[in-house]
């Protein structure tokens, strides 16, 4: 699903190159349920960036869905981006003054999908996160694992590929970040769907298959 | 992303920021409102010239001595009876052609007085120009072959001097000689800033009597039709030129009067509408810079968007059309301002205004064009932005 080869990714900030990846190389297979783990600064949202697509490696190289990153236009890595990967960030990212439904069906929107049938997709998904009550809410009407929920629903609306979680029970209290772990590894069974769980939380990163521990832009373990 | 999608998000965009979107339409509707408006008086201001002008009435051609432009002075006419028929003959009509002489003098009856234009004219004039008659007749044939003292009061003269009273039948004193009042014309109103109810008419023959000269100032003949009028001209034109030759004579028809003062009265118009068009540039530089701001405050809903695969151009064009929405937005408003304000001064002043259907297409498409001309830069800047950094902003 997801190659990368002595992958690196270094950065001009103001005349000093800084080198957030120094040669990173990993596997991501189909229904792998791996987690990031490392402290701030060690280069794991560099990778996660890389993994989804946002960003593409100063060297190396880094096959997306058997696609050559490297060597794709703007407009090509949005449509992979569409198509394999679902995000799923650490303050949800959801649009505000925008219902549930409509967030949900966002990712729709850029695939030409018309809004009878986004709704329907958005429906469904929000039903299989356990907030078909919830359709017409808005962000600042629901609770933060809600919101959360909402978020995972737009991941998983695409049907992707892999679904990348920053950071994802960040901003919630424990029990609801362990039901949002929960919903996630139930997608990861059930579809088959590889999760990427990005993570500085021992306890979070000790329930994936792989652990993938980084520091100072390298893999450690 | 489709185009009708685009625009949703741009309108709830909008509808999001209220306060400011309306703000900043205002620019934009004054803008366009005040295209609207000075384009209607410009319109209006031609229109009604060109009616007066036309009004006088058709196929009209005035000979005078000298040139007809604003750098010279007018030539004292040395044109006499005797070139009055060889002008009649030319024409070959006596009824299409009239001559004129011209001088302001006191008029008075009893105590009141008004100083008005006396046109000394022939029996022709009311066949030559457009001038109906109130009560009473005109001058005949016989007035002017014999020089009777008989005059023709225009309406503001006859109410100055005689109130409501009928004037027809009275006297009156015109440069301390008596006239009777034959006939008094009906109101005409101001044609090209002259009060032409302020005017009296007496046989041209008295008037050289009365003034003591031989003179004749002017003709003006009504030629059959349109294709007549030059050849007419150049024809009387050569014969004054053969009975005076070293004294330059002019024709000028209703064409190039009009031709004249549209020219004018268009390029004012078109002055006036540069100016403001000036305010529309600037209500464009305002959608410009609270677009700028727009992408800056939504950088985490672009980032996002582009995430979820978002293309730079469907992010482009959703800033875009949220500037065209607003500009056109506000034109649209601008359009209704400007009509009623146009309406509006029209109705209560003196100034005629003139909707033209391509004033109101000009100021629409110019707002919508600001929109994306002023539009592009904030919309390629948000098209651009690195989704990565997007996503990190706070």
């Amino acid at each position: 699903m997801i190659e990368a080869e002595d992958v690196t990714r270094s950065y001009e900030l103001d005349g000093v190159t800084v080198a957030a990846l120094r040669g990173v190389s990993l596997n991501i297979r189909q229904g792998d349920y791996v987690a990031i783990i490392g402290p701030s600064g060690s280069g794991k949202s560099t990778l996660m960036h890389l993994l989804g697509a946002l960003d593409r490696p100063t060297t190396g190289r880094l096959l997306i869905d058997g696609k050559d990153v490297t060597a794709l236009s703007a407009p090509e890595m949005a449509k992979l981006r569409n198509e394999t990967i679902g995000f799923v960030f650490q303050s949800f990212h959801l649009l505000p003054r925008t219902s549930a439904v409509d967030n949900v069906a966002l990712p729709l929107v850029y695939r030409g999908l018309g809004a009878r049938d986004r709704r329907r997709h958005a429906a469904a998904t929000l039903e299989r996160v356990g907030l078909g009550h919830r359709l017409g809410h808005r962000p600042n009407q629901m609770s933060g694992g809600e919101q959360q929920r909402v978020a995972i629903a737009r991941a998983l609306v695409t049907s992707p590929k892999v679904l990348l979680a920053d950071e994802p029970t960040g901003n919630l209290d424990s029990a609801t970040g362990v039901a949002v772990l929960d919903l996630l590894e139930r997608l990861n069974t059930d579809d088959n769907v590889a999760l990427v769980l990005v993570t500085h939380d021992r306890d979070v990163a000790a329930r994936a298959h792989r652990q993938i521990a980084m520091r100072d832009g390298v893999i450690v373990q | 992303m489709r185009l009708a999608e685009a625009w949703r998000v741009a309108l709830d965009a909008l509808r999001a920021n209220r306060m400011r979107s309306g703000l900043t339409m205002l620019g934009m509707v004054i803008g366009v409102a005040a295209v609207v408006v000075l384009v209607a008086l410009g319109t209006g201001t031609k229109e009604t010239v060109e009616a007066q002008v036309e009004g006088l009435g058709s196929n009209l051609l005035i000979v005078v001595p000298g040139q007809v432009n604003f750098s010279s002075a007018p030539t004292l006419s040395r044109m006499d009876n005797s070139d009055l028929e060889a002008m009649v003959k030319v024409v070959g009509d006596r009824d299409r052609i009239t001559a004129s002489l011209t001088s302001g003098e006191n008029v008075r009856a009893g105590s009141n007085t008004a100083f008005t234009t006396v046109n000394g004219v022939m029996e022709s004039t009311p066949k030559v120009f457009l001038r109906d008659l109130g009560t009473g007749i005109y001058l005949s044939r016989t007035d002017v072959d014999t020089g009777r003292r008989v005059a023709v009061l225009g309406s503001l003269v006859a109410q100055r001097l005689f109130g409501e009273r009928d004037a027809v039948g009275q006297q009156v004193t015109i440069a301390g000689v008596r006239f009777r009042v034959v006939g008094v014309f009906a109101p005409l109103g101001q044609s090209l800033g002259v009060d032409r109810d302020n005017e009296v008419h007496i046989p041209i023959t008295t008037a050289q009597r009365l003034f003591g000269t031989g003179r004749v100032d002017a003709f003006a003949v009504k030629a059959p039709d349109r294709e007549t009028i030059d050849q007419l001209g150049d024809q009387m034109l050569a014969e004054l030129r053969r009975r005076h030759p070293d004294t330059e004579f002019s024709a000028v028809t209703q064409e190039q009067i009009l031709g004249v003062l549209g020219d004018i009265l268009g390029i004012l118009t078109t002055v006036l509408a540069a100016i403001a068009g000036i305010s529309l540039l600037v209500g464009g530089v305002g959608v410009s810079n609270i677009m700028l701001v727009s992408v800056r405050e939504r950088t985490r809903e672009i980032g996002l968007r582009k995430a979820v695969g978002a293309r730079p151009r469907d992010i482009g064009l959703q800033f875009l059309l949220e500037a065209v929405l607003l500009t056109s937005v506000g034109g649209l408003a601008g359009m209704g301002l400007g009509v009623a304000a146009s309406l509006l001064t029209a109705a209560l002043t003196p100034v005629p205004a003139t909707i033209t259907w391509w004033s109101m297409a000009l100021a629409f498409g110019v707002s919508a064009g600001v929109g994306i001309i002023f539009g592009v830069v904030p919309a390629q800047r948000a098209g651009r932005l690195d989704p990565v950094v997007a996503l990190r902003t706070d």
